[in-house]
């Protein structure tokens, strides 16, 4: 296994009060606990200081640790064939497909008692937080997401292992972003007849290159000609359910937003968010001489849109 | 073996009691009506106790890694929640007008 340094992953001494080490731990924990944290990795980062802090708290635990002495962070090792048993372990203790994090979770902990006994005592699985991201068509369909999730497991000796752990949900139509889903009994197995943990699917939208979702209302840029924009035109636009027909009425101007009701997202319990088309009126770049005639006709006839730069203040 | 699993949509649809709430928050008793009483995580009254929309799970989960994580008392998580409510609030109006803008 890979040795992890916690001291630096808190940046504290090796002999360091447990004062110090709760500081240090405190004040990276509010900076990437990852309910208030928007810094880059702010998860990874805070998993290894709570992992630090998880074991270096403990007398005990952090008296096993200091027994593995100082090396340099990631290097290969195992821990001595004494150690296990000098603190607290039993004869049976392995250390096949265990990483770091996993040899000191075996401590007692919350499960009571110190040392490596896992106890009889009930413990509920550990509940699994997931962010999914799906299309905004999968979202309009629904889908069926595959997940290969791993997990921490005691096998009945009580050894930890990583096991892998698929998990297919069907995400029924309806979904957006930010809406959460549980799985009940779908996360870590509970222990000695505690309940198995759940798992909580965090569903975003990835983004899409023509509509822009929020909540079960989609917005879709619309270009029209100035002659479509001035005249009015009927123009195919398309929905998440395939192309409809949408009457431009004469005189739409620029950002103008045209309602299509119910063509947005469809709502878990019937019904469907609208689809707002967003009048862009597109200008060619390049006019022959007989447009930039015609253009220059209409600009003699164009009533001035800026009359009001003049009115009083 | 892959299995398909049963899906709770987390939304005001749905309706959880308070022992239901205690269960999957992880969060005391004690603590949970503290916060219910101080407005931090919103609550419906009625003849057979407090039920909750099960949007609030995950308020409800918040408050528990933070009290966990982050050492905080009730007092203190109240605060933070509702700090985290106009956050969460802010940033839906973000994403709702961001939508509206139409793309350079």
């Amino acid at each position: 296994m890979k040795f992890t340094d916690y001291y630096a992953a808190l940046g504290v001494e090796r002999g360091a009060s447990a004062e110090d080490i709760k500081k240090a731990y405190r004040r990276l924990a509010q900076k990437y606990h990852p309910d208030v944290s928007k810094e880059p990795d702010a998860e990874a980062k805070f998993k290894e200081v709570a992992e630090a802090y998880g074991t270096l708290k403990d007398p005990e635990k952090r008296a096993a640790y200091d027994a593995l002495g100082s090396r340099p962070q990631g290097e290969e090792f195992r821990p001595p064939p004494d150690w296990a048993r000098e603190h607290g372990g039993n004869e049976q203790f392995s250390f096949d497909d265990v990483d770091f994090a996993d040899l000191f979770s075996r401590f007692g902990g919350r499960a009571g008692g110190a040392g490596f006994s896992t106890g009889n005592r009930e413990m509920p699985g550990q509940d699994f937080e997931v962010p999914v991201e799906i299309s905004i068509e999968d979202a309009f369909k629904g889908t069926t997401l595959e997940l290969n999730l791993s997990l921490t497991e005691r096998d009945p000796a009580g050894r930890v292992r990583r096991v892998p752990h698929p998990v297919k949900a069907r995400i029924a139509p309806g979904a957006v972003d930010g809406q959460r889903l549980r799985l009940p009994g779908k996360g870590g197995k509970g222990a000695n007849g505690g309940r198995d943990g759940d798992l909580y699917l965090d569903i975003s939208l990835k983004p899409h290159r023509l509509y822009r979702a929020t909540d079960h209302d989609l917005y879709l840029d619309l270009p029209l000609t100035p002659a479509e924009a001035a005249l009015g035109a009927a123009v195919e636009v398309p929905t998440p359910a395939g192309p409809v027909s949408l009457r431009i009425p004469a005189g739409t101007s620029s950002g103008q937003k045209l309602r299509l009701g119910g063509r947005g997202l469809p709502k878990p319990r019937g019904g469907a968010g609208d689809l707002f088309a967003v009048a862009q009126i597109v200008v060619p770049a390049k006019l022959d001489e007989r447009e930039r005639e015609l253009y220059r006709e209409l600009g003699d006839k164009a009533a001035n849109p800026r009359r009001h730069f003049a009115e009083g203040t | 073996m892959t299995f398909e699993s049963e899906v709770m949509w987390l939304d005001e649809h749905r309706a959880v009691t308070l022992q239901e709430l205690i269960e999957i928050s992880g969060l005391p008793e004690l603590e949970l009506l503290e916060l219910v009483h101080a407005g931090a995580i919103p609550a419906l009254e009625t003849a057979q106790g407090y039920t909750f929309s099960a949007r609030v799970v995950t308020v409800a989960r918040t408050a528990c890694r933070l009290r966990d994580d982050l050492e905080l008392d009730v007092h203190g998580l109240g605060v933070a929640l509702r700090l985290l409510e106009r956050v969460s609030d802010l940033e839906a109006e973000i994403v709702r007008l961001r939508a509206q803008l139409p793309r350079a």
